[in-house]
């Protein structure tokens, strides 16, 4: 093995590597010792800033990570098959309502759990529903419905392709929202959502858990955590586990057949790949990837609405791949930081530039710019109250417009995205002082 | 919500019912037709599927109902001499005006929206062209729910909720409009694919670089494909917001973001490249809305209300598992 230029490839078995050179080895272990740190800097040293990692961008660091198991589905359906889907926030609706239907709790409230098949032709109006079993339980079966729904659509799917196959995504996706209506005792009010089981292991339903997440206090006895640091570690673990097989699959078979469709269907069917065998299979993957981070996503919230899983959110994943670069892990992972961040930046910088608004200087400028507060004369398109209708637009209004803008941006100048930015960045010092 | 209401409960009968039914399919089949058509346009002149066509045909509606209603635009000097005495409903000519100026508006953003992002687009995968209209769907989206977030955005009909009655069925007006509508555009866009413009756009439709070798002005076909599909999809959407369909005379929050992607199906059903097959589809996928909104409504406390919403994606899973490429559709011929 070498230190090694990238694509200067020595043997087989470096080729098929998933760090091919030692730089790459390092540079993945330097950056799990990176974040380790700082999350457990987090909170309790004073020494980091604010800005780079304070205790306040934890959870949405924390909230990154199902997005970006989801993502990595994604990525093996559109980036590494090819096939354009729209539905993705379909199968992680799947996951989550698996979830909170094997492992959520009724309210306890004034209504009994009816469960659907005995309530039909009653027509009562039921309380909420669920099982309350464990994790290990929901979780995994989160990531197997979704699959085994994703192989019955696939009839439909895999036999339309392109454009046409985007298209029956996106009815998935309102199918999926009126099944959501159909089942309130699962999926609770349609505008309020429910709420969903807390991430918490334990062995069946006992009242305390084996390994508390919601709690601050001592990891096997060994290290004081709080209840943040303990969410993000449980995530990212299972992110690491979720990452290592996506890497893994596309250099198996299957994989390689995968990556043969994308290229061109007709060629991988002239070559012996079942071509509709294996973009279900493709299909199957990544629903159990969107129903993970799905069922993840929702009980890391604790209280998830249908109308959380519409359009926006597949359109969100479309953006993830294209900002990040598609068919790569770490470009997936690069355009998930990027696009689930952003709203946050965007947000405390609105509030930053909100507090410099009287500070004079050019600061003061731009917030007065962009920034009304509604005062008298205030021209800027951007309101600093995130609840007031009308011109000027929130901040929530606008990240929408942020993405689709960027959306348009990256396909245009930069179709690989920000992976291909730095691919452009390595090949010119691979070769230099030659630029080719 | 998006559910059609249903009208037959002030008449009674077997066939007052059935006709009101059958009117009302066709009216919301004229309104599907009608974006059908202007999909359909787009992906001839420019083989992209207009993802963005919701948000434009709302913009589009929005400026109709800015111009009427509020009687200008803001940031203007002048008012709109054209626009009603506030609270009163336009008399016909002076809707169809304010019509044709917001006809105007959407074709002008349609025109801008090709030359900004999709023109540096052009020679680039199919997909990659219907990802970007995505990002413009997405990125209008929001100064659309803005706009109407405030009050009810009133559109201003001029017939408003009057009905004919025939043979004990009462049919509005605002439908028939619809379907004079629908047959207007159809005829129009025939005639204009008799016309020079229109042999041109056939030309790149079939082969864009042999038709620029010939002498057509690919640019000039792009521009003019986007500025009739948004004027066409503006139509629609505001056809659709006069009442009694469920917006009732406004430009929905709800419901318009959410129209063209009701049209998908239909543009299926037909063939992407198909206009007569928007017209078919879009009369099939209505009329079995409209239907199994009427005829199944005893059962829609299990059915979920608004069932009669999601009817179009069923019919378009069960067509294309029997025809991948839609009922009229041309068969993509597959090449290594």
């Amino acid at each position: 093995m070498s230190f090694g230029r990238p694509h200067l490839r020595t043997s087989y078995e470096q080729d098929s590597a998933i760090f091919p050179t030692w730089w790459q080895k390092g540079a993945a272990a330097f950056a799990l010792l990176f974040i380790t740190l700082m999350v457990l800097g987090n909170g309790a040293a004073a020494a980091i800033p604010n800005w780079l990692f304070g205790a306040t961008w934890l959870a949405p660091f924390t909230l990154v990570i199902p997005f970006a198991i989801a993502a990595l589905g994604y990525n093996i359906l559109t980036g590494v098959t090819g096939q354009v889907s729209l539905g993705h926030a379909f199968f992680m609706g799947v996951g989550a309502y698996t979830a909170v239907a094997l492992g959520g709790k009724g309210d306890g409230g004034a209504k009994a759990c009816i469960p659907f098949h005995e309530n039909l032709g009653l027509l009562e109006s039921a309380g909420e529903c669920g099982l309350g079993l464990p994790i290990w339980i929901w979780l995994p079966m989160a990531g197997v419905l979704a699959a085994l729904v994703g192989i019955l659509v696939s009839p439909a799917a895999v036999k339309v392709r392109g454009l046409y196959l985007a298209i029956v995504t996106v009815g998935l996706t309102f199918i999926g929202l009126h099944i959501a209506r159909m089942l309130p005792e699962y999926a609770g009010d349609y505008e309020s959502g429910r709420k969903w089981p807390k991430l918490d292991i334990r062995l069946w339903k006992e009242e305390t858990p084996s390994i508390d997440l919601n709690e601050d206090g001592k990891w096997f006895g060994l290290i004081h955590l709080t209840e943040e640091q303990k969410q993000f570690f449980f995530l990212f673990a299972i992110l690491l586990v979720m990452m290592a097989f996506a890497k893994n699959l596309v250099r198996t078979r299957t994989g390689r057949a995968l990556q043969a469709i994308r290229d061109r269907d007709v060629a991988a069917e002239v070559m012996g790949v079942p071509e509709q065998h294996y973009k279900r299979i493709g299909f199957a993957i990544s629903s159990f990837y969107a129903g993970i981070g799905g069922a993840l996503w929702a009980s890391y919230q604790g209280r998830v609405s249908p109308i959380d899983f519409s359009l926006l959110l597949s359109v969100e994943f479309v953006a993830i791949l294209l900002i990040g670069g598609a068919g790569t892990i770490a470009g997936t992972m690069l355009g998930v930081t990027f696009v689930e961040l952003l709203p946050k930046v965007v947000e405390r910088l609105t509030g930053w530039l909100a507090g410099e608004l009287d500070s004079g200087g050019v600061i003061s400028t731009i917030a007065n710019f962009l920034l009304t507060s509604g005062q008298q004369g205030d021209f800027g398109p951007v309101s600093t109250s995130p609840t007031a209708p009308g011109w000027p637009m929130s901040v929530f209004l606008w990240n929408p417009v942020i993405y689709g803008v960027l959306i348009v941006v990256f396909l245009i100048f930069e179709p690989h995205g920000l992976f291909g930015i730095w691919l452009k960045f390595r090949n010119y010092w691979k070769g230099w002082p030659f630029s080719y | 919500m998006g559910d059609l209401l249903l009208l037959a409960q002030d008449s009674s009968g077997f066939f007052p019912i059935f006709l009101q039914t059958l009117v009302k399919g066709l009216a919301l089949g004229s309104i599907y037709a009608i974006m059908g058509i202007g999909f359909v346009i787009v992906f001839k002149g420019t083989q992209v599927l207009n993802f963005a066509s919701g948000g434009m045909a709302m913009a589009g509606a929005l400026f109709m109902s800015i111009m009427i209603n509020d009687g200008g635009l803001p940031f203007m000097p002048w008012s709109n001499p054209l626009a009603p005495a506030a609270g009163t409903d336009p008399s016909i000519p002076r809707w169809l005006i304010n019509l044709f100026f917001a006809l105007i508006f959407a074709a002008i953003m349609g025109m801008i929206l090709e030359r900004v992002a999709i023109r540096p687009m052009v020679g680039q995968p199919l997909f990659s062209m219907a990802v970007i209209t995505l990002g413009l769907e997405t990125a209008i989206g929001p100064f659309n729910r803005d706009a109407t977030s405030q009050a009810a955005r009133t559109l201003g009909v001029p017939w408003k909720l009057e009905q004919w009655k025939l043979f004990d069925a009462g049919i509005p007006k605002s439908y028939v409009a619809a379907m004079i509508a629908a047959a207007v555009c159809f005829g129009a866009v025939n005639f204009f694919f008799r016309s020079r413009f229109g042999v041109a756009m056939r030309a790149v439709a079939f082969d864009q670089e042999a038709a620029q070798a010939q002498g057509i002005n690919v640019g000039r076909v792009f521009s003019i494909a986007w500025g009739l599909g948004a004027a066409l999809v503006t139509v629609a959407a505001i056809f659709y917001g006069m009442g009694p369909f469920p917006p009732q005379g406004t430009v929905s929050q709800e419901i318009h973001p959410i129209l063209a992607f009701r049209v998908l199906p239909v543009i299926i059903l037909g063939g992407l490249d198909s206009i007569p097959g928007a017209l078919y589809g879009g009369l099939m996928i209505a009329s079995a809305e409209v239907f199994a909104g009427q005829y199944l409504s005893q059962w829609t406390k299990i059915l979920g209300a608004g069932y009669s919403t999601i009817v179009p994606y069923l019919v378009m899973l069960i067509v294309l598992l029997v025809r991948p490429y839609g009922l009229f559709g041309t068969e993509e011929i597959r090449r290594v």
